[in-house]
């Protein structure tokens, strides 16, 4: 590592690694490789030039076709009975699946890039051998190169497979939908679609999803905003309460919140959903107490929009409280006491120590993971879908409830009834500069108090 | 000084009867849950808190179901989760480590590449993997599993934390005692990070078990329910009772408890890991 960083080695322009260089580093810009073969490295050789010809096979056996189809998704549209000339019939001719092509075109465009990237990297090795042979430097060895890949290269030994993983199924997934915020892709045109611009951008800002997305918009920053606070600031005074002196079995105490935490959502939501219901035991349980007359409907299809807004955010807190109360007490454990001793001789009562003292450190220290909280809670998808279900419906929406947040209306806009496909990715790419909005405001907090 | 002494006696009281009074909030769900298990129920819904009357029937029902076939759930699920634990675990700490301890021309981009990526909603990219994976005809348990891995790379944050906070005065000596990088990461970096190794192991693991949305994508157009994995065969169970036959909602429970036991147990154990990681996030940013 070291030794690299030492060694600069004298620069050579391309242009000169072109005009000065052999046939074998010339024809290197070509086919990827040949200088290495050239030089012995026959391995790295092989991969250049197999990886070549393995795309250019691609290339021309399905990659042209996949490009060229991406620029209109396909020729046909609908459905349509046309005059088949040579057999003299009519036939029906299905539209094109533009979903297959927009997916194999982002792919290729994606293979291309690839490409590209490996052939730079092809065009720095050449040069760098010509650097070698020019000032007579050791060349690497084939042995030699395959041992790097454990010591020098070992971060391209240990990267590749992963890199892999991520570009298959992350990048081209998120890619394919960005470029579905520019089509059409809905109901109508389920199968053949075509670009249409920021005409999807249009429906959901200002057409007819605007009466939908404003609203949700609102909620979910309400939400976002009502559960990480609550979650946050009641984390802290339980952690204080169970950190407290006197209390004695602390770690029982922490345990018995953090099951909650610990069920599976899937389990603790569903059946949440039921111990609300109106017939349900916490409705009984009310009604035999004589607390309330009828029984309350929480969260059901028809219940008041505020009172299944309120539960949410109360049920979150129940599964919420629990983390950011584990959370707190290691940092109440890591607390400087000084001030507070200071505090406390000087005649300061408890509730003054929190105050002045120990929430604001607290605070201080969490700010940016509450940021980062803040942005989970705008995707919480699990607390909203399980609990809820978006519900109690709301007829001024389209394909929403009342509870609906922004990634639910997503997710629902997709699998529900109302298929906007574009919508959604519309959606997903607003959430998206959403979340980097506040993430860059946490980024830039952070980095206030590195420096002070 | 009596009435001091008698003051600190009454806040500790306090202290402990809202305690006990918030631990009890809390309870109450998850003890009903429990009880519902076991409480005998035809109608379908369990309405009261305390069961009228118990019986291991949802238990017996859920293990023998022919509808739900509530044990291939489990085997599918299992051999998931350990594939997928191995996998994942291996491309996890590659990545951490790599980032962490190697410097390369790549590093940086890929970092920040992560955070963009992550910023993206999950539900985005699921239409697109729905339709990647049935060009290749795999939307089955195969399927799922290269979701789970391919997903792995960027879980790498808590385990690169950890190995930040790994002192490199041992690596240095090593390197200058002769040892290649491969073997400081296979001698010195993984000894050393057992516990992470088995934290994102377990981490791994646990993920098949509670996911319903992925797996009910993936799965759920084989319309075959021997096929679907525990979550979203209990998903789809309480979904395709609702409304039209609720007999099996008890059976639900009992389905639900068996894997929540095991599942909250090994949480609860790896609650400091989780603490660690949200700490060391929370002091990098």
């Amino acid at each position: 590592m070291f030794k690299r960083k030492d060694r600069k080695p004298p620069k050579a322009t391309y242009r000169e690694v072109w005009s000065k260089g052999g046939w074998a580093s010339k024809l290197s810009f070509f086919l990827m490789g040949i200088s290495s073969f050239k030089n012995g490295q026959w391995v790295r050789g092989i991969a250049y030039l197999g990886i070549q010809i393995a795309f250019f096979g691609w290339l021309i056996s399905q990659g042209i076709s996949a490009l060229s189809m991406l620029s209109n998704l396909g020729a046909i549209k609908t459905k349509q009975v046309v005059f088949d000339k040579q057999e003299g019939v009519y036939i029906t001719k299905l539209p094109d699946n533009s979903v297959t092509i927009l997916l194999f075109g982002v792919l290729a465009v994606l293979l291309l890039v690839g490409i590209i990237f490996l052939y730079v990297t092809n065009l720095r090795a050449t040069k760098k051998l010509y650097i070698d042979n020019r000032d007579g430097e050791h060349i690497e060895t084939n042995m030699e190169q395959l041992k790097s890949l454990f010591d020098s290269r070992l971060h391209t030994t240990l990267m590749t497979i992963p890199i892999i993983g991520i570009l298959a199924f992350t990048v081209l997934p998120t890619l394919y939908m960005i470029s579905m915020a520019f089509t059409n892709y809905d109901s109508k045109h389920s199968i053949g679609f075509s670009w249409t611009g920021f005409a999807a951008f249009k429906n959901v800002l200002s057409g007819d999803l605007a009466g939908t997305f404003f609203p949700v918009l609102g909620w979910t920053l309400i939400w976002a905003i009502c559960a990480t606070a609550t979650t946050f600031f009641f984390g802290v005074l339980l952690a204080m309460l169970i950190e407290s002196k006197g209390i004695k079995f602390k770690g029982v105490w922490r345990t018995i919140f953090v099951i909650v935490y610990a069920v599976p959502q899937f389990v603790s939501l569903l059946l949440m959903a039921q111990f609300l219901d109106p017939q349900g035991p916490l409705n009984n349980i009310l009604l035999n107490w004589g607390l309330i007359a009828h029984p309350i409907n929480f969260i059901g299809a028809s219940a008041n929009p505020l009172v299944a807004r309120i539960t949410v955010i109360v049920v979150n807190m129940w599964i919420g409280i629990p983390v950011s109360m584990l959370v707190s007490t290691a940092i109440i454990q890591n607390l400087p006491q000084d001030q507070i001793e200071a505090a406390r001789i000087d005649g300061a009562n408890a509730f003054q120590v929190f105050r002045s003292i120990t929430f604001p450190q607290i605070l201080f220290v969490m700010a940016p993971s509450l940021i980062q909280q803040f942005i989970g809670n705008i995707n919480n998808f699990n607390v909203i879908y399980l609990l809820t279900g978006g519900y109690p419906m709301n007829n001024n929406y389209v394909g929403a409830g009342d509870t609906d947040l922004l990634v639910t209306w997503l997710y629902n806009l997709v699998f529900g009834q109302t298929q906007r496909y574009n919508a959604s990715a519309v959606l997903g790419i607003l959430i998206f500069i959403l979340s980097a909005v506040f993430s860059l405001i946490a980024y830039r907090r952070t980095n206030a108090f590195k420096e002070g | 000084m009596k009435s001091y002494k008698l003051q600190r006696r009454l806040s500790l009281t306090f202290r402990y009867l809202l305690l006990v009074f918030l631990a009890i909030i809390w309870l109450v769900p998850i003890v009903w849950i429990i009880l519902a298990s076991f409480s005998y129920n035809d109608t379908g819904f369990v309405s009261t808190f305390w069961p009228e009357q118990f019986t291991m029937q949802n238990y017996i029902g859920i293990l023998n179901s022919q509808q739900f076939p509530f044990l291939d759930w489990m085997r599918n699920t299992f051999i998931v989760a350990v594939i997928s634990m191995v996998l994942s675990t291996f491309v996890t700490i590659s990545v951490a480590y790599a980032l962490s301890r190697l410097r390369f021309r790549f590093r940086k981009p890929f970092l920040q590449i992560a955070l963009v990526l992550g910023m993206f909603p999950g539900f985005m990219s699921m239409i697109a993997l729905y339709y990647i994976l049935k060009s290749f005809n795999m939307l089955n348990l195969g399927g799922l599993v290269l979701v789970y891995v391919g997903g792995a790379g960027l879980g790498f944050y808590i385990a690169k934390g950890f190995f930040d906070t790994i002192p490199r005065s041992m690596d240095e000596a090593a390197i200058i005692d002769g040892a290649t990088r491969w073997q400081v990461f296979i001698h010195i970096g993984l000894p050393m990070s057992r516990p992470m190794i088995v934290y994102t192991a377990l981490m791994a693991f646990i993920g098949p078990w509670i996911d319903f949305i992925f797996s009910g994508i993936i799965l759920s157009s084989s319309g075959n329910a021997r096929t679907y994995t525990i979550a979203y065969g209990l998903y789809n169970m309480l979904h395709s009772t609702k409304g039209s036959s609720t007999t099996y909602f008890t059976q639900f429970i009992a389905g639900c408890v068996i894997i929540a036991i095991p599942i909250t147990i090994l949480f609860v154990i790896m609650q400091k890991f989780y603490v660690n990681g949200i700490t060391a996030g929370a002091d990098k940013g």
